[in-house]
């Protein structure tokens, strides 16, 4: 009995708890699935229960947002249509040109393409009257213009004008305003409206609001403005341009501080600032605020009080203590110390900060909402600056303190690309605002976010020459393809071909047995006629002979259509070279397609007693030019040689019929940043080059030497730098020289003399 | 339940003078009661979620019971949209908090039926199934949060995706009407077809106050930059026709227009064109003579010929997308999913989700009056660049034009990088498909930078035991007057590193390491250096190492020149 009782009393209970367990047990997997399916797609997550679940499937049938039979507009169209309501395309666009002026004027509605389509993209400066007072800066933006290859004197050509007047300064209280330059502009005889006119300008408006006003009536010009914001910039119309003070150099500018990366990127200070407080007028509010974030520590957000005249009669209870603080730290050591820089509005939404903070490879941080930042167009600034909230102030700190260090790393070479690439000069700030209408005007070959935003950058990209990215040198790696692995070789002809010993036909053969090789060209510019064809030796590759345009000295870099690879192999005619050296130069070049590969190299250095740049010949432990008589680079700096050089050096090079392999170095460098890469060269090129070739008169010229001597220092002025670079490292073939087997050496020709 | 099964068993000890029987039998009965109330406890206080969890996965809930809300006629309309907004200007950036996932929090309300005073739906169609889409796909998402005080930004469950559905002054009643409104700030509307005829807005014209707009279809005039969101028109298409996606390439035709509605002048001027060009250009209308049963919007025709659509667009290089009525056209989808490079002639047209895609790489953007000469235009575009764009279209419908899911969450990841824009996604991951983020190099170091020699080097040595060939590198090393510091990695567990500063070796003598060639000629060493490099191999899923056939030497290196005019005269005698 008591024995059937405890079982009895076992079994209820199990089976109580095998009841619990169905209940209960099902319950919690099926609660859990539904917490924890996220991935899954499972119907939710829900953290309180009770709550509404997220969003219901709903099992019935929904009708679709647009119903075939009324897809897309195509119903509205057609009923449109037969109603004879629908207006056409054209006078729709007619419309809108009418409608969207002045304040909302975009290119479809207040430019005139016409005139850019037949002449091409021109530009056209007024001539300045006499009397009229214009500043260093606006000056500066003008020759630079005058200089670019947009320049046209005559207006009839011109796709944008430009005004002699000076607008650059619209600041009423500033000594620099013009006044009465309203019945100025509209005395212009080609104003018309202001139609295809841009119009450059840093400072509008005066105390104490600071409006963006410029006190004219622009009517349908384009503005270049500093200081712009969001709500008076129209996109796609208007450039925003950085503020740049009136030292802001004409040409070349500094190149940006930061000289190697350090990692971990930080430095001394996490974020600093130095600037005024304004007691009166605009702009002070978040610079009021800062010394909450202020920890004299590694955040250092220092302000004064002192400012104009009569400050202390405005001072409030911090000043003081603020501006105490103030003076005892330095502004440059801080600027070069940080790894972050705060640039707070002032008065107008930039400040020449900005332009401080990138070149001192300081990331700037934006509080200035509502500015439309430098270029904004074309510049992606998420990878150059952190752009914060002036209503989050107080976040700050734990923001700029929460980026990674790769991306501290990232945003701080980014700064000094956009620094070099566009800002460093007036020269570059405006060649960048017509690079950019210039986009606008022909859109179909414009630049993509990609060519803007990495190195080289826009300036030195030219859209022109083909809208496919891999046939620039320069983004191989990014878009993760290859050059074309021939080369063309383009021989530089200028003797008339009256022996088969001549040298040239032995390159011919030489350069013709690479495997590598394309094609040949023969730039003739020989004032004697061109050889019968038969002459040339047979080759495998096609040999092509074209007449140079005018036999001048700059024909060799143009862009022939007929060199189809990326590679150009250029030479003189003279050049000894065997077919080892190039398959190995051109292996070499593969690896660094934007850099010059070759033979011949030559230095430059600075001669402080001239106080010149002085060239050398002679051999020595380093180089920082390739000549271009034995050479492998990228066929896009024949392109860029003929449409970006302006045509005062060209012609300078065409005039001496020399210094035309300087040019390109130049040309090359201050493109790359880098120097040209020297490999080697078998003993007996030196000497033959030096010896009684053909071109042993050039060579020997005394005048050939100091000619090139004033041809650099005519191409430094002209870039505003010296753009060349030195380098100590030749590139040899793995195994060159050592004790091994020459059997087991690939390029063991270059070894044997 | 656990403390009633333990009760039963600790009960002999706790109740030690009652008859074992009657314990026995009294434990058992009351266990049973317990549990039995237990259990229905349970169902009692867990049968909603019992029921909903079984309902979960079949889900049957219907649109037609989402709660009736009846407008007044008078209750207040919303502001017109405020051109002038911006994120700074009209956006509560304070709601949006800082967060370390750097993510938006995003809500969604609750589905309701709006009707006006005299019971008639404020919209004909109601919630449409690409809105459902949308929001199921946000409510699934990353960005969603239940708690409407959390929330960043907050899209109304009120579907205004096509215009011509809606009620205009009515749908913008039921907006002002929901609970958190407050002008519309932080809110999203999500609209592809806007305006109504006769002259078709290019934004949508329910007044909607400071609210952001993500709309399909904006001109540059009322497209606030910065601030609404450009989308594409989703088509149908994409999710009923699989198109399998072909390898870039030369394709039959040249250029193809295949709209069907297109104005009297653009249709003349195309048909001058295909005068022109012949073959290369194909022209495709609707089809007047087809059979009731076909359907009319998966079939074009040229004159008598028929073809699949959109199957005939994978046949051609380029495919005109013409503006109608309104700036964005649904075909637009449909030709990027045929990986056919569109030709866009829309003047004004803000492009789909412009502020992050780079379009020029995968379209060509042509002002409609240059129709003319599009042919001469793409002729002069490099066919290795059309390859490229074609690749690029297909990669830009695969990754934001797919699905309402992917067109939601773009728009949502596009906000969310405008409020975190030190978090935002990169143009690289945006733009570059999968197979070119593989194959691309971005390196860290990506500034052409040649660093002075004044900080120097630092020297890092690992070692084991072998003292004195450590001694020897430490003593050739600091020969160098660039090395700044050396640091030695003493790597042997066993033994500790040698004492004190000195660099003398002769101080330390080390028996064992006579044998120091060792390594390099032992096989093994060479087996196990070659499985290393396979394994990392097939960790990085492709092989990193690149061979190159040149090495750095000194400009004079072992050429016939004074040595001591070299700057590295010795480097040759090693």
């Amino acid at each position: 009995m008591q024995a059937k009782k405890r079982y009895l009393a076992l079994l209820s209970a199990a089976a109580s708890l095998v009841l619990l367990f169905c209940l209960g047990g099902v319950q919690v997997p099926a609660t859990s699935s539904s917490r924890g399916g996220g991935g899954g797609g499972g119907p939710g997550r829900r953290r309180h229960p009770a709550a509404e679940r997220p969003w219901p499937r709903f099992s019935d049938p929904l009708p679709s947002f647009a119903p075939p039979e009324s897809h897309s507009d195509a119903a509205a169209e057609e009923e449109a249509e037969e109603r004879g309501a629908h207006s056409s395309p054209r006078l729709k666009r007619d419309v809108n040109s009418s409608v969207y002026r002045a304040r909302r004027c975009r290119m479809e509605s207040c430019f005139d393409f016409s005139a850019c389509e037949r002449n091409g993209f021109k530009v056209y400066v007024y001539p300045q009257q006499k009397g009229d007072k214009i500043s260093e800066s606006y000056a500066n933006i003008l020759s630079a213009i005058e200089g670019s290859r947009f320049y046209t004197s005559d207006p009839g050509q011109a796709c944008l004008l430009v005004l002699g007047l000076d607008t650059l300064d619209r600041d009423q209280l500033s000594p620099q305003y013009v006044h009465n330059l309203k019945g100025k502009v509209q005395g212009q005889p080609l104003w018309n409206g202001g139609r295809n006119h841009l119009i450059f300008n840093l400072y509008s408006g005066t105390w104490p609001d600071y409006t963006e006003d410029l006190g004219f009536d622009i009517g349908l010009a384009m503005l270049a403005k500093a200081s712009v914001g969001a709500e008076n910039f129209r996109p796609g119309f208007d450039v925003s341009i950085p503020l740049f003070s009136k030292e802001h150099p004409r040409a070349g500018g500094e190149r940006g501080s930061l000289r190697s990366n350090t990692i971990p990127p930080f430095r001394k200070y996490v974020l600093v600032f130095k600037g005024k407080r304004y007691l009166t007028g605009i702009g002070s509010d978040t610079r009021n605020a800062l010394y909450h974030v202020h920890n004299a520590e590694d955040v250092v957000l220092l302000t004064t009080c002192k400012h104009g005249k009569d400050w202390q009669k405005h001072k409030d209870a911090r000043c003081d203590r603020d501006n105490a603080e103030y003076d005892k730290y330095d502004y440059r050591e801080m600027l070069h110390n940080s790894t972050f820089c705060l640039v707070p509005r002032g008065r107008r939404l930039g400040s020449f900060r900005f332009l401080e903070a990138l070149q001192a490879a300081c990331v700037p941080v934006m509080l200035s909402n509502g500015w439309e930042l430098p270029f904004s167009e074309v510049i992606n600034w998420n990878t150059a600056a952190v752009i914060g909230d002036e209503r989050l102030l107080l976040q700050i700190p734990s923001t700029v303190r929460s980026i990674h260090q790769d991306k501290i790393l990232a945003l701080r070479q980014q700064t000094q690309f956009l620094w070099e690439a566009y800002f460093s000069s007036v020269e570059k700030i405006v060649l960048t605002t017509l690079e950019i209408i210039q986009d606008r005007v022909f859109q179909h070959t414009s630049r993509s976010s990609l060519m803007w935003n990495s190195h080289p950058g826009g300036l030195f990209a030219m859209p022109q020459y083909s809208v496919y990215l891999g046939d620039f040198p320069f983004y191989y790696a990014q878009l993760g393809v290859k050059p074309y692995p021939k080369f063309t070789a383009v021989i530089h002809a200028v003797t008339p071909l009256v022996s088969q010993s001549q040298p040239i036909l032995k390159l011919l053969t030489a350069v013709a047995k690479s495997h590598h090789c394309a094609q040949i060209i023969i730039l003739w510019n020989c004032d004697k006629p061109l050889p019968a064809k038969h002459r040339w030796p047979a080759t495998s590759v096609p040999v092509i002979v074209i007449e140079g345009e005018n036999k001048v000295m700059s024909s060799r870099f143009q862009p022939y259509e007929t060199i189809t690879t990326d590679a150009v192999l250029s030479l003189d005619e003279d050049t000894v070279l065997s077919t080892t050296e190039v398959d190995f130069a051109f292996t070499v070049w593969q690896s660094f397609p934007e850099r010059i590969v070759g033979y011949p190299a030559r230095s430059h250095f600075w001669d402080s007693n001239k106080e010149r740049w002085g060239y050398t010949s002679k051999w020595t432990n380093d180089y920082s030019m390739v000549l271009t008589g034995a050479a492998i680079y990228h066929r896009y700096y024949h392109y860029l040689y003929t449409n970006y050089l302006p045509a005062s050096l060209k012609n300078m090079v065409d005039q001496l019929a020399n210094c035309e392999d300087i040019l390109m170095n130049f040309l090359v460098s201050a493109v790359t940043k880098l120097p040209p890469i020297k490999v080697t060269q078998k003993k007996q090129y030196k000497e033959t080059m030096m010896g009684q070739s053909s071109r042993a008169s050039r060579w020997a010229d005394p005048d050939h030497f100091a000619q090139r001597q004033t041809c650099m220092n005519k191409f430094a002025s002209w870039f505003g730098t010296m753009p060349l670079v030195h380098s100590q490292m030749r590139l040899d073939p793995v195994l060159f020289k050592d004790q091994v087997s020459i059997l087991r050496k690939k390029y063991r020709d270059i070894e044997r003399l | 339940m656990c403390a009633s099964v333990k009760y039963g068993s600790r009960g002999p000890a706790l109740i030690p003078r009652m008859k074992t029987k009657h314990r026995v039998y009294y434990i058992a009965l009351f266990s049973v009661v317990l549990l039995g109330l237990i259990a229905t406890g349970a169902f009692q206080f867990w049968p909603h979620s019992i029921e909903s969890a079984a309902e979960w996965s079949v889900d049957r809930r219907s649109v037609h019971d989402a709660p009736l809300v009846r407008l007044p006629a008078n209750s207040p309309i919303p502001e017109r949209g405020d051109l002038s907004c911006r994120m700074h200007t009209c956006f509560n950036v304070y709601s949006c908090g800082y967060n370390p996932k750097n993510r938006i929090k995003v809500y969604i309300y609750p589905l309701q039926r709006y009707v006006d005073e005299l019971g008639t739906p404020i919209s004909s169609t109601g919630l449409s199934r690409e809105y459902n889409e949308l929001l199921s796909a946000i409510s699934d998402s990353d960005f969603y949060t239940d708690d409407v005080s959390r929330a960043c930004l907050l899209v109304p469950s009120i579907d205004v995706l096509n215009q011509n559905s809606l009620r205009v002054r009515e749908t913008a009643q039921a907006l002002a009407m929901l609970p958190r409104w407050d002008r519309g700030t932080n809110h999203l509307l999500f609209n592809m077809l806007p305006g109504g005829p006769p002259d078709y807005n290019t934004a949508l014209d329910v007044p909607r106050d400071k609210a952001l707009l993500a709309g399909g279809g904006f001109s540059t005039w009322t497209y606030r930059q910065g601030y609404d969101v450009s989308i594409p028109v989703y088509s149908p298409l994409s999710a009923e026709v699989d198109l399998p996606e072909r390898p870039p390439g030369p394709r039959r035709y040249f250029i193809l227009s295949s709209q069907t509605a297109l104005h009297r002048e653009y249709r003349g001027e195309l048909e001058r064109l295909k005068e022109e060009n012949g073959e290369a250009v194909l022209l495709l209308d609707k089809c007047s003579n087809l059979s009731q049963g076909a359907v009319s919007s998966r079939k074009r025709c040229y004159k008598s010929q028929v073809f699949d659509y959109p199957q005939i667009l994978q046949e051609s290089s380029f495919c005109v997308v013409l503006r109608g009525a309104r700036l964005g056209q649904a075909i637009l989808s449909d030709v990027l999913q045929a990986g056919c490079v569109p030709v866009i002639l829309a003047d004004s047209y803000i492009l789909p989700f412009s502020e992050v895609l780079d379009w020029k790489r995968a379209s060509v953007v042509i002002p409609e009056d240059k129709l003319p000469e599009i042919y001469t235009i793409l002729k002069g575009i490099p066919h290795r660049q059309v390859e490229e764009m074609q690749r690029q279209a297909r990669w830009f419908w695969d990754a934001y034009f797919r699905s309402m899911k992917a067109i939601g969450l773009t728009t949502l990841q596009i906000i969310n990088d405008r409020i975190y824009p030190y978090a935002a996604r990169s143009y690289e991951q945006w733009n570059n498909p999968p197979v070119v983020q593989w194959s691309s190099v971005n390196s860290p170091l990506f500034l052409p930078l040649i660093p002075p020699r004044s900080p120097g080097f630092t020297a890092v040595v690992l070692t084991y035991d072998r003292v004195e060939s450590l001694f020897r590198v430490i003593t050739e090393i600091s020969k160098v007057p660039s090395l700044a510091k050396l640091l030695v990695v003493w790597n042997n567990q066993n033994k500790s590193p040698p004492e004190g500063e000195s660099r003398s070796s002769s101080k330390f003598k080390c028996p064992e390491c006579t044998a120091i060639d060792g390594l390099s000629l032992d096989q093994t060493h060479m087996v196990e250096r070659s499985e290393c490099i396979n394994k990392f191999a097939s960790v990085f899923g492709t092989m990193p190492l690149k061979v190159v056939e040149h090495r750095a030497d000194p400009v004079l290196y072992k050429d016939d020149f004074p040595e001591k005019l070299k700057s590295f005269p010795n480097i040759g005698s090693l």
